[in-house]
């Protein structure tokens, strides 16, 4: 059953989908091919897999597996399952609305057409955020062709060690109303040029490996790693505004 | 270690990518130098801060052009 109501195509849509089944079942493969710091202490490092927010639903192979039979329930499942993250990450990567909407449909829409090619050797959310973040890409190009160089030379030297250094206080981002945070951190994501928020929004937002996010982006494992570094001292830097340590704490 | 060289190790101590022998020595380092334990810690709770954060809901007329999109172009492709 699909989960929202309102979508008042979701009838047109099975309809549809089920005539496409119907003939893509009926022709012959070849033609299916179209396509705190008191005392010293060292907080341990995020174990981003063990967070339950991240982790992929245990029912996506099923899903996709059933979307690839012709079930656009499955398919309208895993939508409206990643429909908000992807729409996070073309809006983090553009800084444009209205391109960033472009991109999230034209990532589902490329997504639809060629998931008879995905043979699940990688997450299908893996794999929809490549498609993501490659039509988020081509938009930003377009809006700033001379400004968006992501395989351009980057100063990784001493300059990204801060002079200066505030301690934040504790749990920080329960000071801030979930709204507020989420513009807090979109803002700062923002602030960072394209090199550096896209490299960061696929290896610490989206959780794409080095291999993978380097693989998206046409970079070197290297030249991932030095702009990690620096978008993560970056941001580091830029939530210091609203994260330091008041003199109550 | 210094807080030079612990820059340039940053990125794979974050991503616990080094072996044990220079772990240990950053993590002496961090024991002696403020500094570098706050960058150390307030990197670590920005990853994690980003990494939790849920995405703000889908603006519904957003939501509604996605799914129409589809609709069309299935209807384009299957007339």
């Amino acid at each position: 059953m699909l989960s929202h109501p309102q979508c008042r195509f979701a009838k047109t849509l099975c309809a549809l989908w089920a005539a496409h089944s119907y003939r893509m079942n009926s022709m012959l493969p070849s033609a299916m091919d179209e396509q705190a710091m008191s005392s010293p202490k060292i907080n341990p490092v995020p174990q981003r897999q063990q967070i339950p927010s991240q982790v992929v639903k245990e029912d996506e192979p099923q899903l996709v597996a059933a979307a690839q039979s012709g079930k656009l329930e499955a398919f309208e499942t895993l939508v409206e399952r990643y429909e908000r993250k992807i729409f996070r990450l073309t809006l983090n990567i553009t800084q444009n609305r209205e391109d960033a909407e472009d991109a999230m449909q034209e990532a589902f829409l490329k997504a639809f057409e060629h998931l008879h090619e995905f043979q699940g050797n990688s997450r299908f959310y893996t794999w929809l955020v490549r498609i993501a973040v490659n039509q988020a890409l081509m938009k930003l190009r377009k809006r700033r062709p001379n400004q968006v160089s992501l395989d351009a030379e980057v100063d990784t030297g001493e300059d990204t060690i801060p002079r200066e250094v505030e301690d934040w206080g504790p749990s920080p981002e329960d000071r801030f109303e979930q709204v507020e945070l989420s513009g807090i951190l979109s803002e700062a994501i923002g602030e960072l040029d394209p090199p550096f928020r896209t490299v960061f929004q696929l290896r610490d937002i989206e959780e794409l490996s080095t291999e993978e996010t380097a693989e998206a982006l046409g970079l070197s494992v290297p030249a991932v790693k030095s702009r990690l570094l620096r978008a993560r001292l970056k941001l580091r830097q830029k939530l210091t505004r609203y994260f330091r340590r008041s003199d109550n704490q | 270690m210094n807080c030079k060289t612990l820059v340039i190790e940053l990125e794979q101590y974050l991503d616990e990518e080094l072996d044990a022998a220079v772990r240990a020595s950053i993590e002496e380092h961090l024991t002696k130098c403020k500094k570098c334990r706050i960058i150390v810690n307030t990197c670590k709770k920005t990853i994690e801060i980003y990494c939790n954060s849920e995405p703000a809901p889908l603006p519904e007329d957003t939501r509604l052009r996605l799914h129409d999109a589809l609709a069309k172009r299935l209807r384009r492709a299957h007339p």
